[in-house]
C-alpha cells in the first residue's frame, strides 16, 4: 500500500467497470423473484391478516391459525405420523435393496435402477387407481390410514433406494467388508458396523427427502383418502374450495413452518455429502 | 504362529465362464513370503482371493493351512490379514479403532485391546495418529495403518493385494523398505500380489510369475531373474536382448558378428543389458551402431542397432557421451547366454 500505483485498485477498477449489462441482468433476476416470492408473502400475509380484502388496515392476528388448528389439526398430526411411519418403511425396505444393487453389479441391478424411476414417472393419480382397483374392497384396509401409506411409501421408496445407492457406489464398499470379513467380522456385524455408518449421509439425504415429499403429497393422496383420513394437502385443498381464503392461507403458512425446516436440512445435508465425496 | 499354506489344483472359472485360473498347485512354507507376480489380468489377485476365502475354487481345487483343510472355511474363520491396494480403511473410525478392530470382533478385553493397538501402531511407528481419522493421513500412512490392523489380529498368514501400487515412486520404495523389515521380523507366511518385478525381486523369497491364468515359473528371484524358464518370464521380469542366427561351430553368427555359445546348441539366444561389455574392436563378438542413449546417473543405457530384429539394449558405466550413430564393439560375458525352450524365432 505504499508508493504510488500506477493502476486502480482492482475494488474500484470494478466498480467502475461494471457494464449496463450488469444492471440489466440484477434488475431482471430481482424482477424473477420477486414474481416467485410475492405471492408466497402475500398468501402468508392473508392468512394474519384480519379481513384480506379490506387490507393490512384491518390489523394483523393468529386468530385464523387458531381456526385452522381447530379445523384441521388432526390432518397436520396425521401428515406427521404418514410421513414418519413411511420414512420407516424406507429405510427398512430401501436400504436393503440398496444394498442388493450396490452389491450385484449386473444387467438385472441395472434395469431395476432404471425401474426405480416408475414411480415417480407414472402420474400419482394412475399408481392410487391401481391401488383402489387392487385392495378397494378390503374394507377395513381402504378405510385406515395404512392404505395411504402405502401410496406414500410406492412413491418415495425410489428416492431412498436412489439416495443410498449414489453413496453406496461413491464409497469401495466391497474392499470395505472384505477387510471387515478378513478381521473376523460375520455378516450382521459388517453390515452394522462397516455399511450402515459409511452410507449415513445417504440415508440422511435420502429421509429428509422422503419426510418432504410425503407432506407434501397430494395427487396419490387426494385419490386415496376417505373423509376420515385427510393428510394436510388434502386438508389444505378442501380449505381451498369451501373456507373463506384467510384460513386457507393460515393453513398454507402452517404447513410453510413444517416444511421449510426440511428443505433447508435437506440441503445442507446435500452440501455436505459433496463436500465429503470431494 | 506360521503355517504352511498348499493350494491342490485350484482353478477358478467365473459364472460368466472366463476361465481366470488354471488348476494350479503351490505349496508355501511356514514363514516364507512367496511373490504372485504378473500383468493384470493373469489371475494373481484370484490365487490370493482363493487363500483369503474371498473366492472359492472350482470343485476339486483344496486349500490348506497346514493340515487343517480351509477350503470350505469362510474368510471371517480363516484368520487371515488383507492389506488392499485401495487401503480399505474404515473411514467411520479413528486410526487407533480401525487396528482395534479385529480385536473388538475378537471380543478381547479393553486392556488387552488397548494394548496391543499400541503396540501395532509403534510397530509401523504410527502411535501419534491413533486418535486421527483417516482421512486426514498421506496414503502411505494409510497403507502403514492398514498394515498395523490386519498384523493385530495375529493372523495365521498375511495376504497383500498390491498394497503399494496407488503411491508415489519414493513412498514405495520406502514402505517396500518397510513391509520387508516387518516380514522378516515376524516370520509371518505372507503371499504378495503385485505386478511391479522390482518390488517381487526386493520381497520374495520365492516368487511365483503368472501368465494367463498359468503359473509360468516359480522359483527364488535369482532362478527367476537368472535361469528364466520361458521367453514371457525372461521379458517380464528386468529387460532381455534377444538374437537369432546361425549356428556355426560353436558361435552363433548374425549380421553384426559371432557371438560363443559355450556349449548352448540354439538359433535364438538372449542375454540381459549388464551382460554386455563395450570393448576395443578385435576384442568383440558384435558390431553395432548407437540408436540412443539415456544418461541414468550411475550408468548409461545405450540402445543399439545389430541388424536384428528388434534393438540391442547395452548398459555401461563409462561416462562419456554417445553420440547417436556411433559404431560400438560388444563383448557378452561368459555364462550370459541364455537359450529358452518354445522361443519362437
Amino acid at each position: 500500500m505504499t508508493g504510488p500505483s500506477p493502476r486502480l485498485s482492482p475494488k474500484a477498477e470494478g466498480a467502475k467497470r461494471k457494464p449496463a449489462r450488469y444492471w440489466l441482468q440484477l434488475a431482471f433476476t430481482l424482477a424473477v423473484c420477486a414474481f416467485l416470492v410475492v405471492p408466497v408473502f402475500m398468501s402468508i400475509l392473508a392468512g394474519l391478516t384480519q379481513n384480506f380484502f379490506v387490507g393490512l388496515n384491518s390489523g394483523l392476528t393468529l386468530r385464523w391459525v387458531g381456526e385452522v388448528w381447530g379445523l384441521y389439526s388432526d390432518t397436520i398430526w396425521r401428515s406427521i405420523g404418514i410421513a414418519l411411519a413411511c420414512l420407516a418403511c424406507t429405510i427398512v425396505l430401501g436400504v436393503p435393496a440398496a444394498y442388493s444393487l450396490a452389491r450385484a453389479r449386473n444387467r438385472l441391478t441395472r434395469w431395476i435402477e432404471e425401474l426405480l424411476v416408475l414411480p415417480v414417472a407414472v402420474p400419482g393419480l394412475a399408481t392410487a387407481l391401481a391401488l383402489i382397483l387392487l385392495y378397494g374392497t378390503w374394507r377395513e384396509f381402504r378405510a385406515s390410514w395404512l392404505f395411504i401409506l402405502v401410496g406414500h411409501v410406492l412413491f418415495t421408496l425410489p428416492f431412498m433406494v436412489r439416495s443410498v445407492l449414489a453413496v453406496m457406489m461413491s464409497v469401495d464398499l466391497a474392499a470395505l467388508e472384505e477387510a471387515a470379513a478378513s478381521l473376523g467380522a460375520s455378516f450382521p456385524r459388517r453390515f452394522a458396523t462397516v455399511v450402515l455408518p459409511n452410507v449415513r449421509p445417504g440415508i440422511l439425504a435420502g429421509a429428509l427427502m422422503v419426510l418432504t415429499l410425503s407432506m407434501g403429497e397430494f395427487n396419490l393422496t387426494w385419490m386415496l383418502h376417505t373423509p376420515l383420513t385427510k393428510t394436510l394437502p388434502v386438508g389444505l385443498a378442501d380449505s381451498y374450495a369451501s373456507m373463506r381464503l384467510e384460513i386457507g392461507s393460515a393453513y398454507t403458512l402452517v404447513f410453510l413452518v413444517m416444511i421449510v425446516p426440511l428443505l433447508v436440512a435437506m440441503q445442507w445435508a446435500a452440501t455436505r455429502m459433496e463436500r465429503k465425496g470431494a | 504362529m506360521a503355517v504352511a499354506i498348499r493350494l491342490e489344483s485350484c482353478a477358478k472359472t467365473f459364472a460368466d465362464g472366463t476361465r481366470a485360473l488354471e488348476p494350479i498347485s503351490i505349496d508355501i512354507a511356514a514363514g516364507e513370503t512367496v511373490v504372485v507376480l504378473g500383468p493384470s489380468g493373469c489371475g494373481k489377485t484370484t490365487i490370493l482371493r482363493i487363500v483369503a476365502g474371498l473366492e472359492s475354487p472350482d470343485g476339486g481345487g483344496r486349500v490348506f493351512f497346514d493340515r487343517e483343510d480351509v477350503t470350505a472355511l469362510p474368510i471371517e474363520k480363516r484368520g487371515v490379514g488383507m492389506v488392499f491396494q485401495s487401503y480399505a480403511l474404515f473411514p467411520n473410525m479413528t486410526v487407533a479403532q480401525n487396528v482395534g478392530y479385529g480385536l473388538r470382533v475378537r471380543k478381547l478385553p479393553r486392556e488387552e485391546r488397548q494394548k496391543r493397538v499400541a503396540e501395532m501402531l509403534a510397530l509401523v511407528d504410527l502411535e501419534r495418529f491413533a486418535a486421527r481419522r483417516v482421512d486426514q493421513l498421506s496414503g502411505g500412512q494409510r497403507q502403514r495403518v492398514a498394515l498395523a490392523r490386519a498384523l493385530a489380529i495375529r493372523p495365521r498368514v498375511l495376504l497383500l493385494d498390491e498394497p503399494l501400487t496407488a503411491l508415489d515412486a519414493k513412498l514405495r520404495e520406502q514402505l517396500r523398505v518397510e513391509i520387508d523389515r516387518l516380514l522378516r521380523s515376524l516370520g509371518i507366511t505372507a503371499v504378495y500380489v503385485t505386478h511391479d518385478q522390482a518390488e517381487a525381486m526386493a520381497l520374495g523369497d520365492r516368487i511365483v510369475v503368472m501368465e494367463r491364468g498359468r503359473i509360468a515359473q516359480a522359483g527364488t528371484p535369482q532362478e527367476i531373474y537368472l535361469r528364466p524358464a520361458t521367453p514371457f518370464v525372461a521379458e517380464f521380469i528386468g529387460t532381455m536382448n534377444r538374437l537369432v542366427g546361425e549356428v556355426v561351430d560353436g558361435h552363433l553368427v548374425v549380421a553384426a558378428g559371432r557371438v560363443p555359445l559355450g556349449g548352448i546348441a540354439a538359433r535364438e539366444i538372449m542375454f540381459r543389458p549388464e551382460d554386455v561389455r563395450i570393448v576395443e574392436p578385435g576384442a568383440h563378438h558384435l558390431r553395432a551402431t548407437v540408436v540412443a542413449s539415456f544418461f541414468l546417473g550411475d550408468h548409461t543405457r545405450l540402445v543399439v542397432d545389430a541388424g536384428s530384429a528388434a534393438p540391442l539394449v547395452v548398459e555401461t558405466r563409462a561416462r562419456r557421451k554417445w553420440p547417436r550413430g556411433e559404431t560400438v564393439h560388444l563383448a557378452l560375458a561368459e555364462g550370459a547366454v541364455l537359450a529358452l525352450p518354445g522361443a519362437s524365432p
